[in-house]
Parts: structure tokens; C-alpha cells; sequence
């Protein structure tokens, strides 16, 4: 059974709460265990590296540190961009000289060479799209989706090694594992507008207002994240793009999974598909009951 | 040995960094020198008469110049000596610019260099003597590889000048790119009217001889006398009865194979003429989606020709020429698109390359010259270029400028104009490049007369939308993101080496450069030889190219190629190999490595085996020399103690006498 450790991040403990619970749950129902890295800490996201980058990479440093205080080689996580700072920390204290600075901060040196994963990068790289498929109870057939990757999971592309950036599949390859039927989605890595909802909200109205555009042009019943920032901008503000556009958008955002929890029967309540803000119970209503087996 | 040793200021170009004076000065110290003095310009007609009266007047017999690289004006001093009463192999050239002065800036130091190389040189000078080359006949025919326009070109102007010439064309007709476009700029003529007439020239030539969907398999020789093998690729069809009535294209019922003539853009008949001007205008058949090739039934076209000239069984067929002469014209390729994410790579049927909508916009293309795009087929509105895909772009190591893209964008913009009149243009664009004669008055004519909207900026993306595209790019002259919604993209793609370049190159042993352009010998003052001696280069092999430079390009081949075979005889380069009979043992390793054939075992009068060198095929490489276990064979000119007495001229042994001992 694969094993890695486990970063949760912030969002997963207010804002994603059910993205949070549904990855535990989904992972659990695939046999991927996942090993909480023990008292972890910020990683050093915006307001940290937006001021001081050894700060930031000293946050993300403390963390890698106790994964690999539990002997593990990759650590997941959830959140695009806990990754992404976990990954910057971890590439850039490569050099010796940042890693001097950044230690000097630690009450403990970050000695170690842990590698910090998305979980769907872990779900499709060592659990793998066919085992997924495999353990499936309930397809979700009927359903039309668009995944939406964001902006940071693929990019810098050196730096992030994962899918490709321009047209990602990994999360597509996911949800027609499960039934879904996927339409190519143009916009799958262009940018939300991201934590612009506080300062300037009409950037966010406008760039994720075109993504939900491009999905209604497509004809989809629900969109499919892998970010708690592009679904809060895309879920929470959907009424507020409505209101800022003059737009009618009823498109429930999920997360991948939520979905994949579905699919493999998880309980419901781990999958806190209440929470979400767009009603999905329409889109629900049109999976497909599966032929009975006879 | 009287030596005279002569030190060029080249200007300042030497002079600035080296103390001339002072390596004279050193120069008259060494060994048999008797004169040395430093002079402006050797190479002028002064410095040359300066080094002749030097000769006459100190009664040299030994001359070294030392100034620039001998790629150059080797040759010029050699004519130099012999016209001073010198046999040309009694001279020495040290090469103290680009070897010293111009990597050098401290001029002590450079000053001892270039002594050290001077000294080099007077060694080697010392145990030189007169050699005499040998004359050989020379075979008046000329190989041309590529049949596009500037081979094309070489071979029309060649069969002119009165030499026989053998095309070779890889494709099925002759015409390369040119004969895909649809009009040509800045004139906006037809390029098959005016390529026609060239082709049907080259067919019609008695001294022509064509090949085409064939290849160069092997070269051997040298300059006067290749022999070169042609590989005939089968064609399944008698080109000998065929008379190209275009019958069995009708009634083939294979219909789905692939059309590179067409860029891919529709499918052919299985048995094919790729299109109505081809030369040879001969069908061939595609044996991947031949029915009867595959299965072993069908055979309609064999039953449809009238003249029974179908052959299944036909097979490859080697052809061996002699010839004096190759002029290679292979042209390019067009860069691989799909090394950009951000255009889709393929996933959008409405991206199309410049060449596909060439195609779009011939008469004799796939849409019979409407334009309509590939996804639905409808007309488009707005037609959005994009320049520079594949030039001038480090990230994808394609940093040089393709040099024609922003011409033929401001003629496609200019044809879409006149094709749908209520279309809209726009092209996104870097710097419009088009220093050509009238080019950029036509550039301008797009952007006003047709008013085609130029965007400076590269391209970020494209997405559909609805049944659009939707293109988003930069303006860098407004500062703004700019979007534009449509109908068709075309993609100016920048140009690359020919497919197969390399291979051919190492055959001819013609070098590539590192984006896989064949290196051409100077490249302001023999921008169509090559190092190799006969081989000569046309067109875009070289480096990217219009179709005007190509012309320009193959007439200056054919008339390199007429200079040479005018001559009947040919004098080989004496510095060869010479087997010394005494020390040969027979033991037949030079045989063995001699990459060209030249050396062959012959029995003394004794009846012992010796190795004997065939001089005119031997190409002075060495290999020989150093695979001789005897020391019995000498690269003359090179000899080994001509080697270690420079090597001992810079680093002189030092007598230790160690009295403690």
C-alpha cells in the first residue's frame, strides 16, 4: 500500500473543510495512506514570501523537516499553493548558500530531501488511474464536467515536473475514470484572479466570470477543481460575478474529490457536498443510475 | 636553406596587439634565415611584389609569411613564390591573428606567441621540398541533389553552359516548396506560372537527365571524378510507358492516402500525380494503402491502363553516375509547430501553417482556391498570422530569423483581401523584416492599401470559443493585452534544415552547421563552395532563403561547376601519401583504414607484398601514417619530422647535466 506523508494546509481547516475531508475519505478508499505530518505549521504562503522570501522557504523548511522526521520521501498535499511554496523551499535550498540563511532561522537544520507532491499527482502517480477506475462502485455517467487546474499546479514547468502545463490531463484522465464524460476544457490553467477577490474584486469578477463562460460554452453541468482558491472565487463569487456581469451562471463548482467520493461510494458525509455555495443538486440528479448487474 | 621571413601588420588587426618589428627582428635569429622584415598589407599587390623582390634579391629559396589564417591567403602566397621562381610547397604561414592578436590583449606576451609560431614555422620550413602535383582527366558531368528552384536553376544553367547534368529529386515531381505556393511576392505572380515553364525545361533538356522519388545512397571520389549511386525508390508504375492520363487516379478506390503535396490537408488516390505541372507528370503508387500491395487483390489501375504500364513487383533500383561536379540543393523544412503548447499543438483544426494555406489559396489545391477552413469549411471572416513560429526564438534553440515569414504574411494578408473582401486581417509580428528590392513597399501596401492590422507582440495563447478562436497576445506599442476572436490562424513558421541533411552531408562530407545548414566555405567570399572540393551548395541547404537568393544561389553554383569543368584536366594536391618500399612490410593496416580506398597491395619484383599509395585518390588525411607500425609510410608535406621539428621549435629540449650525480 503506497505511503506518503501529509501536509493539510490552512484552507482545509475553514474555507475547504470538504475538500479536506473528501481527500482523506478518497484516499482511504483507494488504499493510499496518508501519515499527518505532526504539528505543522504555515508553509509560508502570500503574506510570508510576498515580504521575505528566506521567511517563506523557513516556514515550508520547518515542515518538510518533520516529514522527514517520519522517514518519508514525499509528502502531499492538497493545496496548489501550499505545494508550490513547499516545492520552492525545497529547490531552492538546493543551493547552499540560501539553505545557510534559511537554517539560521530553525531552531533544527532541514537536512533532508523530501519531495513535496499534489495529492492528485500522488493519486495518479503511484495509485494510478486504473486502480481508481477499478475500485469504482458507483460511475458517474451522465454527468458532463470541465476540470480546471489553475494557474500554479503545473507551473513554473521545470520547477513543478508534473502533467503538462499548457494542457494538463492528469485530473481529466481522473474523471473519466469515474464515469464522467470530460469536454476539453480551453481555460484549464488560466488564472481566477486568485487572493485579488479582497483588494481588487472586479479582476476576479472578470477572469473567472471567462472561465465560467467558456464552460457554459461548452455545455457542462459542473465545473472540477483541485484548489481551494479557484473554488471559492469560482463557488463563493459565482452570485457576485452574476450581479458584476449581468450574467445568469448556475454552475456548481466541485472539487476532483468530492467527485471521485461519489464514484467510490464514500460516505456521504465526509464528501460535504452541502457546503458547496451553487446548488449541485441538479447536476447530481443527472448521473445515470448504473444498469443492475445481472 | 636561404628562408625569408615576412611579419603582416594587417593594419592594426595584428600590428595593435603584436610588436611586428620586434618578431621580425627575433625571426632574423633563427636558423637559415637570412632576410625578415614586416610589411602593411602582405597580401596587397605590394606586399606580394615586396616578397617576390625579397626572393630575387637575397636569392631566398624559402618563403614564411606570417600573418592571417592559411584558409585564406594560403593559396594567394603560394601563386605568390611561384611567381618569384619558387616551387609553391617552399612556403610557411603563421597564423598570428587569429591565433594571437585577436584573442590577446597583452601585447608582451602576444609578441612571444607569435615569435614561438614564427620559429614553428621555419622549422618546418627547413625540411620542406618542392613537390609537383599530378594531372588527372576530369568527368564532364555534374550531379545536382534537389530539384526545388535553386536546383532547378543549377541544372538548367549548367545543361546551358554545355555539361551533362543528373538531377536527383527525393519527391515524386521536381518543384520543392515553390511549386506548393499559390502567388509569389512582391509581385504577386503565380508561382507555378512562372516555376512551370523551368520544369518542364529540366524535362525536356537533352543534357538532363532526371531521377525522381529518388536518393543519394553513396558518394566516392573527388573533385573531377565522383562516383555517385542513386537509389531509385519503386514506384510500382513503368515510367518508361506511363503516359500520366491520370485514368487509374480516377478509378483507384484507395482514396485515404496521405497527400504531402498538399500538406496534408486532404487525401489522394493511391496511385498518384501529386499535381497537375508535376515533372515527371508520371503516376506512382503508395504501397502502405495500395490495396493490392496490402491484401493481394484489387488491381483496377493495372486493368484501367491503357498502356499497361502497372508493375507490383517492382523494386528498388541502383543507378551508378560518374561526374565531375555536385551542387547540393536540398532546401529546408518547415519547423515543427507542436513544440508550442500555447497553439494548441494540433488540437485546434483551425491552426493551420502558411504553407497549408498556400495550398488553401492555390487554384490546384485541395479547395480549389477558395479558402476555406478545415474544420467546417466555411469562409473565413477573420484570419489572424502569426509571425515568427520557430524564428528567431531561443526557447526552442531556433534563434535565427527565418528572413522570408513577414513577406509572404503581407502577401497571404494581401491574397485574403482579394479572396473575401469583406475579410479582416490581422498579424501579430515582432519587427517586419523586408529589406529585399520593393519588399517593404509591399509590406506597406498590406497595411494600407488591404488594411491588414499589424499587432507588435508575440501570442500568448489560443482558445476556442464557440465555432471562433480566440487569439490573445500583446501589444507592446499600446502596452495592452490584446484579444482578437477568429475565424483562422495561420501560423508564419520559420524554416529549419531539410529532413535527411545530415545524412546526405556526411556523404559528401559537407558540414552542417549547428542547426543542420550546410557550412559553406567563406561566407562572404565563397558563399557557394564548400570545403570539399566539387561539391558546391544552392539555395536554403545554406541557410534560409527566398526564392530570388535560391536563383541567384543556383546560377552561381552552375557557374562554380562550369569554371571547373571547362577544364579537361585537373592537378591533385601532391601533399599524399608516399609508402617508403624499404620499410614497408607488407602488413596491409593502411589497406584497412584508408577511408578512401587509395591505398592497394602490389608484390615487389621480389614477390613480397608493399603497400602502394594511388595518388590521386588519396586525400592526405593521414590515418595511414599513424596506422603504420613501420613508420614506412610519410604524409608528404607532413612529414613525422616535420611535425616534431616544430613541436621541438616550441618546446626546445633542454641539456640537464646533473653533476651531483
Amino acid at each position: 500500500m503506497p505511503k506518503v506523508a501529509y501536509y493539510p494546509g490552512c484552507s482545509g481547516q475553514g474555507t475547504s473543510l470538504e475538500y479536506e475531508r473528501s481527500t482523506r475519505a478518497v484516499c482511504q478508499a483507494v488504499g493510499l495512506e496518508l501519515v499527518d505530518v505532526p504539528d505543522w505549521s504555515c508553509c509560508g504562503s502570500s503574506p510570508a514570501h510576498m515580504v521575505n522570501h528566506v521567511l517563506s522557504a523557513a516556514l515550508s523548511a520547518r515542515n518538510l523537516d518533520l516529514a522527514h522526521s517520519l522517514g518519508m520521501e514525499v509528502v502531499a498535499t492538497p493545496c496548489p499553493s501550499c505545494l508550490t511554496n513547499l516545492r520552492n523551499a525545497a529547490v531552492e535550498m538546493e543551493d547552499e548558500g540560501f539553505r545557510s540563511k534559511v537554517n539560521a532561522l530553525l531552531d533544527r537544520p532541514y537536512t533532508g530531501a523530501v519531495d513535496p507532491q499534489s495529492v492528485l499527482q500522488v493519486l495518479v502517480e503511484q495509485v494510478g488511474v486504473d486502480e481508481v477506475a477499478r475500485r469504482v462502485t458507483k460511475p458517474l455517467t451522465g454527468l458532463r464536467v470541465a476540470c480546471y487546474y489553475g494557474c500554479i499546479m503545473n507551473r513554473p514547468p521545470e520547477r513543478m515536473r508534473f502533467d503538462d502545463h499548457e494542457n494538463p490531463m492528469a485530473m481529466d484522465r481522473l474523471m473519466e475514470a469515474i464515469g464522467l464524460e470530460v469536454a476539453p476544457f480551453p481555460l484549464k490553467v488560466e488564472c481566477c484572479g486568485a487572493s485579488f477577490g479582497v483588494p481588487r474584486g472586479d479582476i476576479v469578477m472578470r477572469l473567472s466570470g471567462k472561465l465560467l463562460d467558456a464552460a457554459r460554452g461548452l455545455g457542462v453541468d459542473a465545473m472540477v477543481t483541485a484548489c481551494p482558491l479557484c473554488q471559492m472565487n469560482l463557488d463563493l463569487r459565482q452570485r457576485q460575478i452574476n450581479a458584476a456581469l449581468h450574467e445568469r451562471f448556475r454552475i456548481p463548482v466541485f472539487y476532483y474529490t468530492q467527485l471521485l467520493g461519489l464514484a467510490l461510494d464514500v460516505p456521504r458525509q465526509e464528501l460535504g457536498l452541502d457546503r458547496l455555495c451553487v446548488d449541485p443538486r441538479l447536476a447530481l440528479g443527472k448521473i445515470k443510475a448504473p444498469a443492475p448487474v445481472q | 636553406m636561404r628562408i625569408g621571413v615576412f611579419i603582416c601588420h594587417c593594419g592594426s588587426n595584428i600590428a595593435g596587439t603584436v610588436d611586428v618589428r620586434a618578431v621580425a627582428q627575433a625571426a632574423k635569429g633563427f636558423a637559415d634565415v637570412v632576410y625578415a622584415s614586416d610589411t602593411m598589407y602582405a597580401c596587397s599587390e605590394p606586399g606580394q611584389e615586396g616578397i617576390i623582390q625579397a626572393v630575387r634579391e637575397h636569392n631566398l629559396d624559402g618563403v614564411v609569411v606570417a600573418s592571417c589564417t592559411p584558409r585564406m591567403h594560403e593559396p594567394t602566397f603560394r601563386r605568390t613564390v611561384e611567381r618569384a621562381g619558387l616551387n609553391r610547397y617552399c612556403f610557411e604561414m603563421a597564423n598570428i591573428r587569429e591565433h594571437v592578436s585577436w584573442i590577446g590583449k597583452d601585447t608582451e606576451r602576444n609578441t612571444i606567441k607569435a615569435t614561438e609560431l614564427v620559429r614553428m614555422a621555419v622549422e618546418k620550413l627547413r625540411r620542406n621540398r618542392p613537390l609537383t602535383p599530378k594531372r588527372f582527366d576530369v568527368t564532364k558531368r555534374v550531379l545536382v541533389v534537389g530539384g526545388g528552384v535553386a536546383g532547378i536553376q543549377a541544372a538548367l544553367d549548367c545543361a546551358e553552359g554545355g555539361q551533362e547534368v543528373v538531377l536527383v529529386e527525393r519527391e515524386q515531381s521536381i518543384g520543392g516548396k515553390m511549386a506548393k505556393l499559390d502567388k509569389t511576392f512582391p509581385t504577386i505572380d503565380c508561382s507555378s506560372c512562372v516555376l512551370g515553364p523551368k520544369m518542364v525545361d529540366v524535362a525536356q533538356h537533352p543534357k538532363i537527365t532526371l531521377h525522381t522519388m529518388a536518393e543519394v545512397e553513396s558518394v566516392s571520389g573527388y573533385v573531377g571524378n565522383f562516383q555517385v549511386t542513386i537509389r531509385k525508390k519503386a514506384r510500382f508504375v513503368d515510367w518508361e510507358k506511363c503516359t500520366g492520363c491520370g485514368l487509374c487516379m480516377e478509378k483507384c478506390p484507395s482514396r485515404k492516402a496521405p497527400d504531402p503535396f498538399n500538406e496534408y490537408l486532404c487525401t489522394a488516390p493511391t496511385i498518384n500525380i501529386p499535381f497537375p505541372q508535376a515533372i515527371p507528370k508520371k503516376a506512382a503508387i503508395n504501397p502502405e494503402t495500395c490495396i493490392m500491395k496490402q491484401k493481394g487483390k484489387c488491381g483496377l489501375c493495372a486493368k484501367i491502363c491503357p498502356v499497361k504500364c502497372i508493375d507490383f513487383d517492382q523494386q528498388d533500383e541502383l543507378v551508378t553516375v560518374d561526374v565531375g561536379a555536385i551542387v547540393v540543393a536540398t532546401g529546408y523544412d518547415l519547423f515543427d509547430w507542436h513544440k508550442y503548447p500555447q497553439y494548441g499543438q494540433g488540437r485546434y483544426p483551425d491552426v493551420i501553417t502558411s504553407l497549408q494555406y498556400e495550398r488553401l489559396l492555390s487554384a490546384s489545391g485541395p479547395t480549389g482556391g477558395h479558402i476555406k477552413r478545415p474544420s467546417d469549411g466555411k469562409e473565413p471572416k477573420t484570419v489572424v498570422f502569426i509571425q515568427c513560429v520557430g524564428s528567431r526564438d531561443r526557447s526552442v534553440d531556433r534563434p535565427y530569423c527565418s528572413g522570408f515569414c513577414c513577406m509572404y504574411t503581407a502577401k497571404q494578408a494581401i491574397l485574403t483581401k482579394d479572396h473575401i473582401p469583406d475579410s479582416q486581417s490581422y498579424v501579430f509580428y515582432m519587427d517586419i523584416r523586408s529589406p529585399g528590392k520593393a519588399y517593404d513597399e509591399f509590406t506597406r501596401r498590406a497595411m494600407e492599401e488591404y488594411g491588414a492590422q499589424y499587432v507588435r507582440g508575440r501570442v500568448a495563447m489560443i482558445y476556442p470559443k464557440g465555432d471562433q478562436l480566440i487569439v490573445r497576445g500583446a501589444d507592446t506599442l499600446a502596452g495592452t493585452q490584446v484579444e482578437v476572436a477568429a475565424d483562422l490562424v495561420v501560423l508564419a513558421v520559420g524554416v529549419e534544415a531539410a529532413r535527411g541533411a545530415a545524412v546526405l552531408g556526411e556523404k559528401l562530407r559537407v558540414v552542417p552547421d549547428q542547426y543542420g545548414f550546410f557550412v559553406e566555405s567563406h561566407p562572404k567570399l565563397r558563399p557557394v563552395e564548400t570545403n570539399t572540393a566539387g561539391v558546391f551548395l544552392a539555395g536554403a541547404c545554406q541557410g534560409p532563403k527566398d526564392i530570388p537568393a535560391s536563383v541567384a544561389q543556383g546560377s552561381a553554383a552552375a557557374a562554380k561547376v562550369l569554371a571547373l569543368l571547362v577544364k579537361d584536366q585537373l592537378e591533385s594536391d601532391p601533399q599524399v601519401s608516399r609508402v617508403t618500399p624499404a620499410r614497408c612490410v607488407g602488413c596491409g593496416k593502411c589497406v584497412q583504414t584508408c577511408p578512401f580506398g587509395a591505398i592497394k597491395l602490389v608484390e615487389d619484383r621480389f614477390g613480397n607484398p608493399k603497400a602502394e599509395v594511388v595518388e590521386t585518390v588519396c586525400q592526405g588525411c593521414g590515418i595511414c601514417t599513424v596506422t603504420c607500425p613501420q613508420g614506412a609510410i610519410q604524409l608528404e608535406h607532413f612529414t613525422d619530422n616535420q611535425i616534431l621539428a616544430e613541436v621541438q621549435a616550441l618546446c626546445p629540449p633542454r641539456i640537464r647535466v646533473n653533476y651531483a650525480s
